[in-house]
């Protein structure tokens, strides 16, 4: 007993001896992270975000009116759920690390919110869509700055049957992600009055789509609804066309990406995508955004959500320059978030941490890049989709 | 269900099964004449897709862009490059280990395999993105009905199938067949009749690992995609095949890796729920045929197991 109060003693005089030294530099050490896929099929978007959030830190760093200098730690999860849990684990349990921008996948997500809520990190999500993440339970630490994937299925469902398309065959991936998007999708869908002819649920690594794709063919709908990530999206696209289907791939934010048009090159023409928030170059800090991404020289572009990686860890840093590198006050901050300015646009986050986007961007792409729905030459008449009133 | 439908969905199958039996021989050869189960093999064959990839481009780089010249020389390297890969894994790798238990060369073999993966993941250039795999053969189709026949797709099969027979004369009607064949029957009888044990099993080595790069290349061809992970499938799945044919025939493999194909396809089209569960019901029948023949379909004829 004595020696273990003595010992907290010396910790303490150690302690406060640490803190005079620090307050004699010149400015605090503080640590915050990031966590995205930056291997794997996915690898992009991660890279992408991961170069958005360093980005935001060094512009942060290059300001003499911070009052902290902030180093990010960065880790990757491969789009997987098991090794999700152990990175945000290993970030979480680093008391040193004040708060997280974290994941662009959404099995990822979900699956990490109960260790974040567990050891009282504050986190804010920068890319994954599905609803339960913010939703499922009501955890103080977790905060979302993008939309849900049901705003983008609903915008989805709208512009399809506007286009006067009545059947459609749903291929999802069996993740909490496909499965997510598949449901939404089915419901928006069910109440503009589009019928689903066929399901598939598949696997996330399947290779093969040509047994579901002749089951397809002859259900012969006019779209085809494709919930899931870029990598089998290149397959199915591509193995559609060596069946000899007509029909429209229509995506979700899951294919925004450069990568899913250099996989499956000319044939990536008239594929339908959506994403929430508009796109980086018409944000209110877009132009700004890019042009400070440009000059650093990153291998990798932002991707569909460098923007909100940028976001999220512009608001950690906000955040704790206001209210000091404390992981409890910070979640007691970002609480009360409302109308707070950023490159995405005004964020308020609700009872549960979510940012409230109402914007979705529709996209096709139109000679190897996505291009806004209301802009393209689908849209003035120039070009047809198949089957396109 | 009308005729074009079911064309479509034999064809898929006899692709599908093709690949898989492809691989499933190379597992067969090296288990026939070593007595090992060499779980890189998968690997090898994503190493060969990348390398047919890696040619097309610096050809491409150096002017050269006309279909049959570019697959052909896409086909050599791919193949004369596993071909070596093979023969050195054998040579570093499993030769070694031959007095050690069976168990260590899997596991070794299966650490390769994430080796060559992994590198292929992290030093080809983008290597964790998928890869557009150039359409070189004739892009003809021929719609009939509900049946989208396409002529690359019979070209490949045709390869295939012709790949298969020529294994079949090499391993019956010539010298180095009659050896192969020995020394999987009797190793140290056919050692003091004069063959040259390293020098076969290096060859079988080769001749599955060829197989592995060109099944790699006809899958590049067939889905216009490859990435890094297509052989960790392709090599449990041909493995499986090996196992149900028969570790250890030629003719088993062939029969596994269609009857595996087979069973995927009906468990997409004909069970009533989700075909996520394909994978599930075709490894289940798997298992169910394990219980009912351990041995596999076709016997070796001449077993070990007393």
């Amino acid at each position: 007993m004595l020696l273990r109060s003595r010992t907290s003693t010396m910790l303490a005089v150690t302690l406060l001896a640490g803190t005079l030294v620090a307050t004699a530099e010149a400015k605090d050490k503080v640590k915050v992270g990031f966590i995205g896929p930056l291997t794997g099929g996915v690898s992009v978007n991660g890279l992408g975000g991961r170069n958005s959030a360093d980005l935001s830190v060094r512009l942060r760093n290059t300001d003499a009116k911070a009052k902290y200098e902030y180093e990010l730690v960065v880790l990757d999860d491969e789009c997987k759920p098991n090794v999700a849990v152990q990175v945000a684990t290993k970030m979480a349990a680093d008391n040193e690390i004040v708060a997280a921008a974290t994941h662009y996948c959404s099995s990822t997500a979900i699956a990490t919110v109960d260790t974040y809520h567990k050891f009282g990190l504050p986190v804010v999500v920068w890319g994954a869509v599905l609803p339960d993440i913010t939703y499922r339970n009501k955890y103080a630490e977790v905060h979302r700055v993008n939309g849900t994937m049901i705003n983008q299925n609903e915008a989805n469902a709208e512009l399809v049957t506007k286009l006067g398309y009545k059947t459609f065959a749903v291929i999802h991936d069996t993740t909490d992600y496909g499965k997510g998007h598949n449901q939404y999708f089915s419901e928006a869908l069910a109440k503009k009055g589009g019928r689903i002819v066929g399901t598939f649920g598949v696997t996330a690594d399947q290779q093969d789509f040509t047994a579901e794709l002749t089951q397809i063919k002859a259900l012969n709908p006019e779209v085809i609804y494709f919930g899931g990530l870029t990598p089998i999206g290149v397959r199915i696209r591509a193995q559609m066309d060596k069946l000899g289907i007509k029909a429209v791939f229509d995506g979700t934010s899951g294919i925004v990406s450069e990568a899913f048009i250099q996989g499956v090159g000319p044939l990536a023409e008239g594929v339908l995508a959506f994403r929430e928030g508009a796109p980086t170059e018409k944000l209110p800090g877009g132009k700004f955004f890019m042009e400070k991404y440009t000059a650093q020289k990153y291998d990798n572009p932002p991707e569909a959500y460098g923007a909100f990686a940028f976001a999220a860890m512009d608001l950690i840093l906000d955040t704790i320059e206001k209210v000091g590198p404390d992981r409890k006050k910070v979640i007691a901050e970002m609480a009360s978030v409302k109308d707070r300015d950023s490159i995405v646009g005004k964020i308020t986050f609700d009872d549960h941490g979510q940012n409230t986007v109402p914007i979705i961007t529709k996209y096709v792409i139109q000679d190897g890049k996505f291009v806004e729905w209301d802009n393209s030459e689908y849209t003035s008449g120039k070009r047809k989709l198949p089957g396109q009133k | 269900m009308d005729a074009g439908l079911l064309a479509q969905y034999v064809m898929n199958g006899l692709m599908l099964g093709m690949m898989y039996a492809l691989v499933a021989v190379g597992f067969t050869l090296f288990f026939g004449v070593l007595d090992v189960i060499k779980f890189s093999h998968g690997d090898v064959l994503t190493v060969g897709a990348f390398t047919a990839l890696a040619t097309f481009a610096g050809l491409r780089g150096i002017g050269i862009d006309y279909g049959p010249i570019n697959l052909f020389a896409m086909l050599a390297v791919a193949i004369l490059s596993m071909a070596a890969l093979g023969m050195l894994i054998a040579r570093l790798i499993v030769l070694p280990l031959r007095s050690a238990p069976a168990l260590n060369v899997l596991l070794i073999t299966l650490m390769l395999g994430t080796v060559l993966r992994e590198s292929v993941r992290l030093f080809y250039p983008q290597g964790a993105n998928p890869k557009p795999f150039p359409a070189l053969l004739t892009q003809t189709s021929i719609d009939l009905g509900r049946f989208n026949l396409r002529l690359d797709n019979g070209l490949m099969l045709a390869a295939g199938v012709l790949i298969i027979i020529g294994l079949q004369v090499l391993l019956n009607r010539t010298k180095l067949g009659l050896a192969i064949r020995a020394v999987a029957q009797d190793e140290e009888t056919a050692r003091t009749m004069g063959i040259n044990f390293t020098a076969v099993v290096l060859m079988t080595f080769a001749i599955g690992s060829a197989l592995a790069a060109f099944a790699g290349v006809i899958n590049g061809l067939y889905y216009n995609e490859i990435n890094f992970s297509i052989g960790l499938y392709l090599g449990v799945i041909g493995f499986s095949a090996a196992i149900i044919g028969g570790l250890g025939s030629v003719y088993g493999a062939i029969l596994g890796g269609f009857l595996f194909a087979g069973l995927q396809t009906i468990g997409t089209v004909v069970l009533p729920f989700a075909s996520a569960y394909k994978d599930v019901f075709a490894f289940a029948v798997v298992i169910a045929i394990m219980a009912w023949r351990p041995t596999g379909l076709i016997q070796e004829k001449i077993s070990e197991r007393v």
